[in-house]
C-alpha cells in the first residue's frame, strides 16, 4: 500500500451514466457519507466528458463519468455539493458547459483573457448610505502573489468579501495536457511552488501506477522525509507570517530563522531548498544524510518549543487571534475545506491517516481543533509541525542510500493505455489531487490538477463576514493559500 | 518573560556574517561543462532537459532557461555536466547567462556608473509577482529575514512603486498581470531599472510559450539584472544586488 491515496481504473470499466442518473448517483453517495474530491471535464468528439471523484469514509475513491452536450449542459451539482462550486465554474469557463442552477457562475480564473477584460468582473455589491467598498489588489503591499479582494463594509465591519483570482493563470494544465513525460514533474513542482514535493509525489505516484512500478521502501521514506520537511518549513513560514502580522517580533524572527534550518536540510538532501528536482517517476534523487536531518530536527524541536511557548503563551497573540475569522464545523464541511483549515474546524480529514508505505510504520495521528478561528488554524500548524518533527526524528536514522534509481528525466516505463488514475497527497496546505488519463497508445492526454487552495479560498471569504476589515491580514495569513495553485 | 529571554539566548547571532563569502552546503548551483568530447551524435542532455536550456554540440547551457533540476548531469554518458555549490550566477547581459564548455566563469553584474552612484548606499525595491509560483517570492522575502538580513546593506522592500528604485519581477508575466506590471513601472520615478528574478521572469522558463503568458513588458523594459534559478537561492540574489552596487570594480 502506498503512502498516498491512489486509485486506478481502466476506462472501459469506468461507469458512464447519462447526466441525470450520474447526478442522482452523486447525490446518493453524498448521503451515504462520501465527500466530493474533484469534478473535471475533458473535450471529446461527442461533447464533454465530466468526471466526478468522491471519497468514501474508508478513504477509498469512486469515480463516475457522464458525457454532456455543452450547449445543453446539466443541472449543477454545486446545488447539492457546494464544495464543487469551483470545479463547476471551471468547467463552465474552460469548456463552455452550460450549468443550470449554479448560484455563482462567475469566472474562476479568466482563461485566455487580459487584465482589461478582467476589469469587467461582476462583483457582488451592497448598496446603502452607510456601505462602502474597499478594493485591494491585484498587486499587494508585500512580496506576495497577486489577487483581488473586494470588501463590502459598513464602517470597519465587513459584510461580504469577494475574492477575484486569475491573475496567476499561466496555463499550466494546457502544458501538462501535452503529455511530455520530461516536463510533467518540473511543471507540477511549480503549480504551488511552496508545495513542490506534494505535487511532484502525486504526479509520480499516478505515473508509477500507470506503469505498474512499485517503489522500494527506501524511496518512499525519502519522499516522505522531503514531504514532511516541506510541511515543517511552510508551517514555520506561516507562523512567522502570523507573528509578523500581529506584531510579535520574537516569534517572527525565530520562526523565520527556523524555517531556514528546515529548508537548508532539504537542500542538504537534494540540492534545492524547495525539493525541486528530487522526485521523478520511479525514484528519488537524494544524498541521504541521516545525521544532518537528526541534528536539524533536534534543533527545530528544541527551539521550536521555546518559540511556541512564547508565541502561543502570549496574551497579545491570544487576544489577537481568538474568535477572529471563525467558521463552524458544519460550514467547513459544507464548503469542503481541506487540510489544516478543515482540521482547525474540527473536521478530521488527512490523507495521511491510515496511509501505508512510509507512514505505515510511523503513523501520523490526525488531530483537530474545535474553534475554526485564526487561533485554531495557528494552533493546528503548530501541532502539525511538532508531529512532523517527531515523525522525522523517528524516520531520520532509517534514511539510507536509495537503491539504483531510475535516472531523472527518463520515462518510467510504458503506461497502461486507456486508464484513469487519481492520486491524492496531503500537502501542508491540504490534499493535492492529480488525475491522469491515457489514450489507447498509452500517452497522457489529460492531466487535471487540484490544489487545496481552490477549495479553501471560499473559507477565507466566509470567515471574514462580520469581522473587522483590519482582521483581514491575519485571516489571510492563517489560511496561507496559493494564488497560482488556484489559477493554474 | 524567562521564556522570552531563553528565546533570545537561543537566537544568538543568526545573521550570515558576509553574504559575499557564504557558500550554501549541498546547493545545486552554477553548472560547469567539461571539454571532454561528446559521444558521437549524443544528444542525451538536450533530450532530457525540460526547459530546452541546452544546445549541443558544443554543449551550451542557458542559465536563463535552466531550472537547476539536475536531470542533465546523470543523463550524460561522459559526465560532462556537473553542478557546483556556487551561488554567483546573475548577470547584466542576457548572453552572459549561457554556460559554455570549459572552466567556470562567474558572470558580471553591472548596472552602470550613474545608477551605482545613485543607489550605492540605498536601494529600494518593489516586487511584483506576475505568475510567480511563490518559490521566487519566498526566497525574495527570505532576503530580509534574520539570516540574510539584506537591510544592513541599505537594500529594502517598499510597498509603493513610487518609493522604489528598481522593479523586481518574478514569474513569466501572465496576460492577466501584464497591465499591472506596466502600471507599477509607470508609477516609478526616474532613475529606475528592472530586475528579473527566476527562470520564469528571465525567459519564461517552464512557461515559455504557455497560453496565459504575455512577455511584452520585458521587450519594452529589458532588465538590468538577471538572477537565474528556480527559485534563485537568496545568496544568489544578494550577491547580484551587492555586486551591482559595489563601488570598487
Ligand atoms: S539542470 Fe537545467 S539544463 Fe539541466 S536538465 Fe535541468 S533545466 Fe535543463
Ligand atoms: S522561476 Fe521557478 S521558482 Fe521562480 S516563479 Fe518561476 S517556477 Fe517559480
Amino acid at each position: 500500500m502506498s503512502a498516498l491515496v491512489v486509485h486506478a481504473v481502466a476506462l472501459d470499466e469506468l461507469p458512464v451514466l447519462e447526466p441525470r442518473a450520474w447526478r442522482n448517483w452523486v447525490k446518493g453517495e453524498l448521503l451515504q457519507g462520501s465527500r466530493p474530491v474533484m469534478l473535471w471535464g475533458r473535450r471529446v468528439d461527442a461533447g464533454v466528458e465530466v468526471s466526478v471523484a468522491l471519497q468514501r469514509a474508508d478513504r477509498g475513491l469512486d469515480v463516475l463519468r457522464t458525457t454532456v452536450d455543452p450547449a445543453h449542459g446539466y443541472f449543477a451539482l454545486t446545488e447539492v455539493a457546494l464544495a464543487l462550486h469551483g470545479c463547476e465554474r471551471e468547467l463552465h469557463e474552460t469548456l463552455g458547459v452550460r450549468l443550470t442552477g449554479h448560484p455563482w457562475l462567475k469566472p474562476l480564473r479568466h482563461h485566455g483573457q487580459t487584465q482589461a477584460e478582467m476589469a469587467a468582473y461582476p462583483y457582488y455589491r451592497l448598496d446603502g448610505k452607510c456601505v462602502h467598498e474597499v478594493a485591494v489588489g491585484p498587486i499587494h503591499a508585500g512580496v506576495i502573489e497577486p489577487g483581488s479582494f473586494r470588501f463590502q463594509c459598513s464602517g470597519e465591519l465587513v459584510h461580504h468579501l469577494e475574492i477575484q483570482l486569475g491573475y496567476q493563470h499561466r496555463g499550466v494544465e494546457a502544458l501538462l495536457d501535452r503529455g511530455d513525460p520530461r516536463r510533467a514533474v518540473p511543471l507540477v513542482e511549480t503549480i504551488a511552488g511552496d508545495a513542490s514535493v506534494a505535487h511532484a509525489w502525486a504526479t509520480c505516484a499516478a505515473l508509477e501506477r500507470l506503469a505498474g512500478v512499485t517503489l522500494a521502501p527506501e524511496v518512499e521514506l525519502a519522499r516522505a522525509t522531503l514531504l514532511e520537511l516541506e510541511r515543517v518549513a511552510m508551517h514555520l513560514a506561516g507562523l512567522a507570517g502570523l507573528a509578523t502580522d500581529v506584531g510579535f517580533v520574537p516569534g517572527a524572527s525565530t520562526y523565520g530563522r527556523l524555517r531556514t534550518t528546515a529548508i537548508n536540510t532539504t537542500m542538504r538532501l537534494c540540492g534545492s531548498r524547495f525539493g525541486r528536482g528530487a522526485l521523478h517517476p520511479g525514484g528519488v534523487a537524494i544524498t541521504p544524510d541521516p545525521a544532518a536531518v537528526a541534528a536539524a530536527v533536534a534543533l527545530l524541536t528544541a527551539h521550536g518549543a521555546t518559540a511556541d511557548a512564547c508565541f502561543f503563551g502570549s496574551r497579545v497573540v491570544q487576544h489577537r487571534l481568538q474568535g477572529v475569522g471563525a467558521l463552524t464545523t458544519a460550514q467547513a464541511q459544507q464548503i469542503g475545506l481541506v487540510g489544516p483549515a478543515a482540521r482547525a474546524c474540527g473536521v478530521a480529514l488527512d490523507q495521511r491517516e491510515g496511509a501505508g508505505g512510509a507512514y505505515a510504520a510511523r503513523p501520523i495521528a490526525v488531530t483537530t481543533e474545535p474553534s475554526g478561528d485564526c487561533w485554531a488554524r495557528a494552533r493546528m500548524r503548530g501541532r502539525e509541525l511538532t508531529a512532523s518533527l517527531a515523525w522525522l526524528a523517528d524516520a531520520a536514522p532509517a534514511l539510507t542510500a536509495v537503491p539504483a534509481r531510475q535516472p531523472p528525466g527518463q520515462p518510467v516505463g510504458a503506461l497502461a493505455p486507456s486508464h484513469l488514475v487519481l492520486a491524492l497527497a496531503e500537502s501542508w496546505r491540504g490534499e493535492v489531487v492529480h488525475a491522469l488519463e491515457t489514450d489507447a497508445a498509452g500517452r497522457v492526454v489529460r492531466h487535471k490538477v487540484q490544489d487545496p487552495s481552490l477549495r479553501n479560498w471560499l473559507g477565507l471569504a466566509l470567515g471574514m463576514r462580520d469581522n473587522e476589515i483590519s482582521d483581514f491580514p491575519i485571516c489571510n495569513k492563517s489560511y496561507d493559500l496559493s494564488y497560482c495553485g488556484n489559477d493554474l | 518573560m524567562w521564556k522570552l529571554l531563553q528565546l533570545r539566548r537561543e537566537q544568538g547571532r543568526q545573521a550570515i556574517p558576509d553574504l559575499r563569502a557564504a557558500r550554501p552546503e549541498g546547493f545545486r548551483g552554477l553548472p560547469v561543462i567539461a571539454t571532454t568530447p561528446c559521444a558521437d551524435g549524443c544528444r542525451a542532455c538536450v533530450d532530457v532537459c525540460p526547459t530546452a536550456a541546452i544546445t549541443a554540440p558544443p554543449v551550451r547551457l542557458d542559465l536563463g532557461r535552466c531550472t537547476l533540476c539536475g536531470a542533465c548531469a546523470p543523463a550524460c554518458p561522459t559526465g560532462k555536466i556537473a553542478f557546483t555549490p556556487e551561488v554567483a550566477m546573475a548577470a547584466s547581459r542576457r548572453d552572459d547567462l549561457v554556460v559554455t564548455e570549459g572552466p567556470p566563469r562567474v558572470p558580471e553584474v553591472d548596472i552602470g556608473a550613474a545608477l551605482r552612484r545613485r543607489f550605492g548606499r540605498s536601494l529600494k525595491l518593489r516586487q511584483v509577482s506576475a505568475g510567480g509560483c511563490n518559490g521566487c517570492e519566498l526566497e525574495l522575502n527570505a532576503l530580509a529575514n534574520v539570516n540574510f538580513d539584506i537591510g544592513r546593506h541599505g537594500i529594502e522592500w517598499v510597498a509603493s512603486p513610487r518609493h522604489a528604485d528598481a522593479l523586481v519581477v518574478s514569474g513569466p508575466i501572465t496576460r492577466t498581470m501584464a497591465d499591472a506590471v506596466q502600471l507599477a513601472w509607470d508609477a516609478m520615478a526616474e532613475p529606475r531599472f528592472v530586475i528579473a528574478v527566476g527562470a520564469c521572469a528571465i525567459s519564461g522558463g517552464l512557461y515559455d510559450g504557455a497560453p496565459g503568458v504575455d512577455r511584452g513588458f520585458f521587450d519594452r523594459q529589458p532588465p538590468l539584472i538577471y538572477v537565474p534559478g528556480c527559485p534563485p537561492h537568496p545568496l544568489t540574489i544578494a550577491r547580484a544586488l551587492l555586486a551591482a552596487l559595489a563601488r570598487e570594480r
